[in-house]
């Protein structure tokens, strides 16, 4: 009787005996979000990633560093399913392997993933946009039949005031400067409510306000969220990172705090440079 | 709209049957057909419009989804025949000369018209879903997409060609007597078979305009733009693509259904990869992405077509040629462009 009561308690939830797995929740009950370990992928004999171990805790604001061909885009590719790896493992939480799951799977789950270069709907509105993002039943037949309701609404305003980009509701994505549609593309992952946030060079082609402003919002997300940036602007790294990992040829090279990191010799030789 | 329902459902038909032949305002079986064969057409081109305008999907393919829904009802309007053909049989006069003694089993039922509804429905939509299924599954895109389409259509071509494929060889179906019992050579047959068209053709315009005003357009067009983004907001893309797929074949098998009986013939050639070809013509000189502008397109392509080829018939393909190449040099939105452009400056 007592394991049925327990049955109904939300994952995660300690009990004398350990606790319940629910399919296709997230258990961190170990304080541990996502789990990358020993993942290998290789393109015509080139290897990506090669033994990549990579441990994320809930609510950890992570910064990944390296050089071009690090393989930081490919560990991202790994983790929301665009890329199968060769060998190794990606757990998400304790129970999902991501391994085994498409892309538009993993993004239900609560990975969101924000590109290199910014990737909105450009013929579609700055509102639009947001809709289309925003959490809700994603079949085809919903789809046909969806209408917005008030809640809906509000959460898009509430969203659109929060990235700054209220007076653009109604413009095509398309016409946006290159750092709102950075600010766009953030917004759309939230509408999503994610549980980890990737985000691929976040502040790429904005201005030392924009930056700012962008490192404040992401500050303001952790604890709440998981978020993973990837970033070469090395004084935003030092602005927001509380831990940073730095990959170099597939494999991580070194894992600590900023300014550990800034002094490890061998981060100095293949990344900062003397 | 109501104009146009206006023309198709009264004036037309009135202008056809209670209008003598010697009066000025007469239509004459001529413009009927032609007029039916167009709004069959525009059925097409709004199939395309919604594939290729919508979700970014080039098809070369589409004439054969048209041409299935065509033999479809052709197997039907065969049977009607009964046994007033050459030879007197209940069999159609190819099979006949082809000296078979009973229908193949795929013409079981054929006699009824409910099944070759169902059948016009069914064939086309069919083989879209199995098609589209591995093709969206593969995640073939672009122009292998286009050209898979192309070979698809040609493969089907021919296979239809053979007469041992038992629909009539190369010379496909013909010699229709009559439907449901009316006769086809009667004018008010022809003048309701008209009014049918219109009426399935204003469903249609309305079906497309519902399904890309929903949410469901929106996220078509956001395939069309950014895929991979779409997915990573949780869209299974290919249940989108093969939805809309299979409607646009199942849009076209009932514009095939509906041609037959006016035209008064259907065979391979309809399969050609030419015929699909024009059909992505109509919709680009009328504009992607409009619908409406898609459906005038096929008019106005084909309005130009029947002139040209009476008054100079070799150089109709020189000119749709040039047409294509400036329309989209000129008018990347088709002539619907021009329009929105103009209402837009004013």
């Amino acid at each position: 009787m007592n394991t049925i009561d327990n049955a109904l308690e939300p994952s995660g939830e300690t009990t004398g005996l350990g606790h319940v797995l629910q399919p296709g929740k997230i258990d961190v009950s170990h304080g541990t979000i996502l789990y990358v370990d020993d993942i290998s992928v290789s393109f015509d004999g080139f290897k990506a990633l090669n033994g990549l171990t990579l441990v994320l805790d809930a609510g950890e604001l992570r910064c990944v560093i390296g050089p071009n061909g690090a393989g930081k885009t490919t560990m991202m590719d790994v983790i929301t399913g665009k890329t199968r790896p060769d060998s190794g493992t990606a757990f998400l939480g304790q129970t999902l392997d991501l391994t085994r799951l498409t892309e538009h799977e993993i993004a239900r789950l609560g990975i969101g993933r924000k590109f290199q270069k910014p990737t909105v709907f450009e013929a579609h509105s700055v509102f639009e946009n947001l809709e289309l993002a925003m959490k809700s039943d994603k079949g085809v037949w919903h789809s046909l039949f969806a209408r917005l309701d008030s809640a809906d609404t509000d959460r898009i305003a509430a969203m659109l005031e929060r990235i700054g980009l209220k007076a653009q509701a109604g413009r095509p994505a398309g016409m946006l400067s290159h750092g709102q549609k950075q600010w766009l593309e953030i917004g759309m992952l939230l509408m999503q409510d994610p549980q980890v946030l990737l985000l691929d060079e976040p502040v790429a082609g904005m201005t030392d306000e924009e930056t700012a402003r962008t490192a404040e919002l992401l500050q303001s997300l952790a604890g709440r969220h998981t978020i993973v940036v990837v970033e070469h602007d090395m004084e935003f790294v030092a602005s927001i990172a509380r831990k940073v990992t730095v990959l170099h040829e597939g494999r991580v090279l070194a894992e600590g705090p900023m300014d550990l990191i800034q002094n490890d010799e061998r981060v100095i030789e293949v990344y900062l440079g003397r | 709209m109501a104009v146009f329902a206006a023309i198709v459902f009264v004036a037309i038909p009135l202008l056809r049957l209670a209008v003598p032949p010697d009066h000025p305002l007469h239509v004459s079986d001529y413009y009927l057909l032609l007029l039916g064969k167009f709004m069959c057409y525009a059925m097409v081109a709004l199939a395309m419009d919604l594939i290729w305008g919508y979700a970014g999907i080039l098809s070369l393919g589409h004439g054969l989804f048209f041409a299935l829904g065509g033999y479809s009802m052709g197997m039907y309007l065969m049977r009607e025949i009964g046994t007033e053909g050459q030879y007197g049989s209940h069999l159609p006069d190819y099979m006949v000369f082809l000296d078979w003694k009973e229908f193949p089993w795929y013409w079981a039922g054929s006699e009824y018209f409910a099944l070759a509804v169902l059948k016009v429905l069914l064939v086309p939509g069919l083989l879209a879903f199995v098609f589209g299924w591995f093709a969206f599954r593969s995640r073939i895109k672009g122009v292998y997409f286009s050209i898979i389409t192309q070979a698809l259509t040609f493969a089907f071509m021919l296979l239809f060609f053979r007469n041992d494929t038992g629909f009539g060889g190369n010379n496909g179906f013909t010699d229709f007597k009559r439907i449901l019992g009316f006769s086809l050579a009667e004018p008010g047959t022809k003048a309701a078979l008209m009014a049918t068209t219109g009426l399935f053709l204003l469903l249609a315009l309305l079906a497309c305009r519902y399904i890309v005003s929903s949410k469901f357009g929106r996220v078509l067009a956001a395939i069309r733009d950014a895929e991979s983004r779409t997915m990573f907001c949780g869209y299974n893309t290919r249940h989108y693509k093969l939805f809309v797929w299979v409607f646009s074949a199942v849009l076209c098998g009932i514009a095939g259904a509906l041609y037959v009986p006016q035209v008064g013939i259907i065979n391979p050639g309809e399969m050609s990869p030419a015929n699909s070809i024009e059909i992505a013509i109509w919709t680009a000189v009328g504009g992607r992405g409009t619908l409406i502008g898609a459906a005038a397109g096929a008019g106005i392509v084909n309005g130009a077509k029947s002139w040209f080829t009476m008054a100079f018939p070799e150089f109709w393909l020189y000119f749709l040629g040039a047409l294509f190449i400036v329309v989209t040099l000129y008018l990347p939105r088709g002539l619907a462009g021009l329009f929105a452009r103009r209402r837009d400056a004013a």
